[in-house]
């Protein structure tokens, strides 16, 4: 293969790149997407109700109210890693300037503060009978509750600035250097001495929990992962529509 | 106060809020397409 060859594929693999990054291309696309994540979403959380209130045994140390766990570690799980994304998606609309990704990068907050709030929120309907409080300034409920005041900066901001550029930088600047959280969620537990209790599921150790309750736990997260696929892709539409 | 005051209390404002979300973006999803017809 001759090298004028090589440089040619190389140009056309880097315009199709480019090519789903425009707006107007994207947009056709991401309604496809959307309607099968909608479709996902629905189906696995049925199935996962259905694991975790039916099928899932009774706790022999927490009893009936452990099964808050289906909604609140998914949510808890959804809360940090759409703020990795949004960030991730404003890092890149900083360093290449493409509209899209800040679109998208505003497209996840609203969502991402709503499962940061439905985590708070079910964490303390927990705590109360489980602790006998409903909240307690520990370092991994203070940090998640620093997560929703960061999501929720980050709409202010961008609504406070008039000139839609402006308003995607600033925030994207906000969104990145509020990243620093995340870790500090994750791992405050085991840096600091906490009453939550250390992660319910990891990649290194064998689940603590019954397999069917882990089965639940899964397909709870699997659906809010296509609700929240779905509802950016939903809204990043509708800034494509307003803003374009 | 009985556990299912604690568990329905989760659901039932997860899956409102979680709707809730889908009404609003169904409202600005019309809002948006009539803008961009007029």
């Amino acid at each position: 293969m001759t090298d004028g060859m090589t440089e040619g594929m190389n140009s056309n693999s880097t315009i199709r790149w480019f090519w789903f990054a425009s707006p107007q291309t994207f947009f056709p696309l991401a309604g496809s997407i959307a309607r099968w994540c909608w479709a996902a979403a629905a189906l696995l959380a049925l199935a996962g109700l259905y694991v975790g209130l039916v099928v899932a045994p009774t706790d022999a140390q927490q009893g009936e109210v452990y099964r808050i766990i289906f909604i609140h570690v998914p949510a808890a799980w959804m809360s940090m890693f759409i703020y990795v994304v949004m960030a991730g998606w404003a890092a890149i609309g900083l360093a290449f300037n493409t509209r899209l990704s800040f679109m998208m990068a505003q497209a996840l907050a609203p969502t991402g503060a709503l499962f940061t709030f439905i985590a708070l929120w079910t964490g303390s309907l927990w705590g109360r009978p489980t602790w006998g409080t409903y909240w307690v300034w520990d370092a991994r409920l203070t940090s998640e509750l620093i997560l929703l005041f960061l999501y929720l900066g980050f709409m202010a901001l961008h609504a406070a600035i008039d000139d839609p550029r402006r308003a995607d930088r600033a925030s994207a600047l906000l969104a990145i250097v509020g990243a620093v959280n995340v870790p500090i969620i994750y791992y405050s537990v085991q840096w600091w001495n906490t009453l939550h209790q250390g992660a319910s599921v990891s990649l290194t150790r064998a689940p603590s929990m019954a397999a069917t309750m882990l089965t639940g736990m899964l397909l709870m997260a699997l659906a809010f992962w296509a609700y929240s696929i779905a509802a950016a892709l939903v809204r990043v539409r509708c800034i494509i529509r307003e803003r374009e | 106060m009985s556990h299912g005051f604690f568990i329905w209390g989760s659901y039932v404002v997860t899956f409102a809020a979680l709707l809730l979300e889908v009404v609003f973006l169904i409202r600005r999803t019309k809002k948006s397409g009539h803008a961009n017809q007029n």
